[in-house]
């Protein structure tokens, strides 16, 4: 039983309650398995198993679209190629800079995964992307944290690295008391944050929106007086929603790995 | 509305670290697969394809110069061909000025050999008429002396000689009196060249 049906049993069940909007409980549905290794709770609910399924499903798809790669691809090759190009080419080569092709494999894992995973949110029975729980997407971002520091630090040294982020070059010493902050908030707290937020409030709210508009569908359809007449713009709002929701899908994929670009480009390339 | 008291508990930004952990396994996960296969059999194909691509065109190129020395080659062997053809006719053409001039020669040899066979039997033959004549005009001239006289002579003109006498005398007179203009019995090759 998902949450979305628990919370559209609710709605069913409103009678002269007035319409109960779905809330954070979409987020946490029922503990399907609890167990607990070295301490630490494990809870899988049905997102933890949308998260291997979007996993496995990647995988699969990757291995079989790479196995026998040849010069002429097939249709499935094409389709992986297309993917891993957009992020080799689009973002290994031409963002993070000349020296950046090493890192291909790693930006386009972090692409496919997000991509995988962000689809969830529109497949039919799953329909919630794990991106939409702050875990996983905050995983990504401490991975690309550590890696970017520890790319700048190898790149540059140590020395140098940090030098460069607190007293930014060309900046006119007094300044650095405004500047020196705002570096260190920008580069060790706010982007890594952001880089997690962003995908995490996108597949959030865009989950929140077509539960919302999906259930007051169901509510105005079903309350019995004139309402009805809205039923259908809340439906029809729910599939345009879906729509954007597919292009959000795609495009926080694509946010993510070009900003981790950026930030991989300044860790290797001596800025300023 | 058991849900509602459940959300108190939660706060969507501080997620429990079982999550985290699950999160750090599935996407080792994908890591690990496209390092260990996708990447390096993408990369494979794409050289690969580079490889396909800049090999046609080197093949191509290739093969383009190859019809451009053979070109160059036939055109060669073309000019070759024709100075060739000049010189053997060239060749024939002296070839056949020379067997002319030769066949000339050994005609003139052979006109002036006929001829001078000719001369030579005419000579012969004269020689043999004049000795014929010899005899025959020893015996005429006694017969003819006997006839006048009215009795043989014969006998006495054989026993002196007479006639042969008189004869090698008419020889010996004309011999000395015209050289070679009468007795042509000697031929002197006229050498026109």
């Amino acid at each position: 039983m998902t949450s979305s049906a628990l919370a559209l049993g609710d709605v069913l069940a409103a009678n002269g309650e007035g319409f109960e909007a779905p809330g954070l409980g979409e987020f946490y549905p029922e503990v399907i398995a609890n167990f607990s290794v070295l301490g630490v709770d494990f809870e899988i609910t049905r997102i933890t198993l949308i998260l291997w399924i979007a996993t496995l499903a990647l995988v699969a798809f990757l291995y079989l679209a790479s196995r026998n790669a040849k010069i002429v691809p097939g249709k499935l090759q094409f389709v992986g190629e297309t993917g891993y190009s957009l992020v080799r080419d689009g973002i290994a080569r031409d963002v993070v800079g000349p020296r950046g092709l090493p890192f291909a494999p790693f930006l386009a894992s972090l692409f496919f995964f997000i991509l995988a995973n962000n689809l969830m949110a529109i497949i039919p029975l799953a329909q919630i992307s794990p991106m939409s729980k702050f875990a996983f997407p905050l995983v990504l971002a401490a991975i690309c944290w550590v890696l970017y520091i520890y790319i700048g630090i190898r790149e540059q040294g140590a020395g140098r690295y940090f030098k460069d982020i607190l007293f930014l070059p060309g900046v006119p010493k007094p300044m650095y008391i405004l500047v020196t902050p705002i570096e260190i908030l920008q580069n060790f707290v706010v982007r890594p944050f952001t880089l997690a937020v962003r995908l995490f409030a996108n597949m959030f709210a865009g989950h929140m929106l077509l539960v919302v508009f999906s259930l007051g569908a169901v509510y105005l359809f079903q309350v019995g007086n004139y309402s009805v007449v809205f039923g259908p713009v809340s439906a029809l709002m729910a599939i345009v929603m879906t729509f954007f929701e597919l292009l959000v899908i795609f495009l926080q994929a694509y946010v993510f790995t070009v900003l981790m670009g950026t930030y991989l480009n300044g860790s290797i390339e001596a800025e300023h | 509305m058991l849900i509602w008291a459940a959300e108190e508990e939660h706060n969507p930004l501080l997620p429990p670290l079982g999550e985290i952990i699950i999160g750090l396994i599935a996407f080792a996960i994908v890591l690990f697969v496209m390092f260990k296969f996708v990447a390096p059999q993408f990369e494979k194909a794409f050289v690969a394809r580079r490889d396909a691509i800049e090999g046609g065109i080197e093949r191509a190129e290739a093969m383009q110069a190859e019809a451009k020395a053979a070109l160059e080659q036939y055109r060669a062997q073309l000019a070759e061909a024709r100075t060739e053809a000049a010189q053997i006719r060239d060749a024939a053409r002296a070839e056949g000025q020379q067997i002319i001039e030769e066949l000339r020669a050994q005609a003139q040899e052979e006109s002036a050999r006929i001829l001078a066979r000719g001369e030579e039997q005419l000579a012969s033959s004269r020689q043999q008429v004049v000795n014929e004549l010899r005899g025959q005009i020893g015996t005429l001239a006694v017969d003819l002396a006997g006839r006048v006289v009215g009795e043989s002579l014969a006998d006495d003109a054989r026993r002196s000689g007479t006639v042969d006498r008189f004869l090698d005398d008419l020889d010996g007179m004309t011999a000395a009196s015209s050289d070679g203009r009468g007795g042509s019995s000697v031929y002197v090759p006229q050498d026109a060249r």
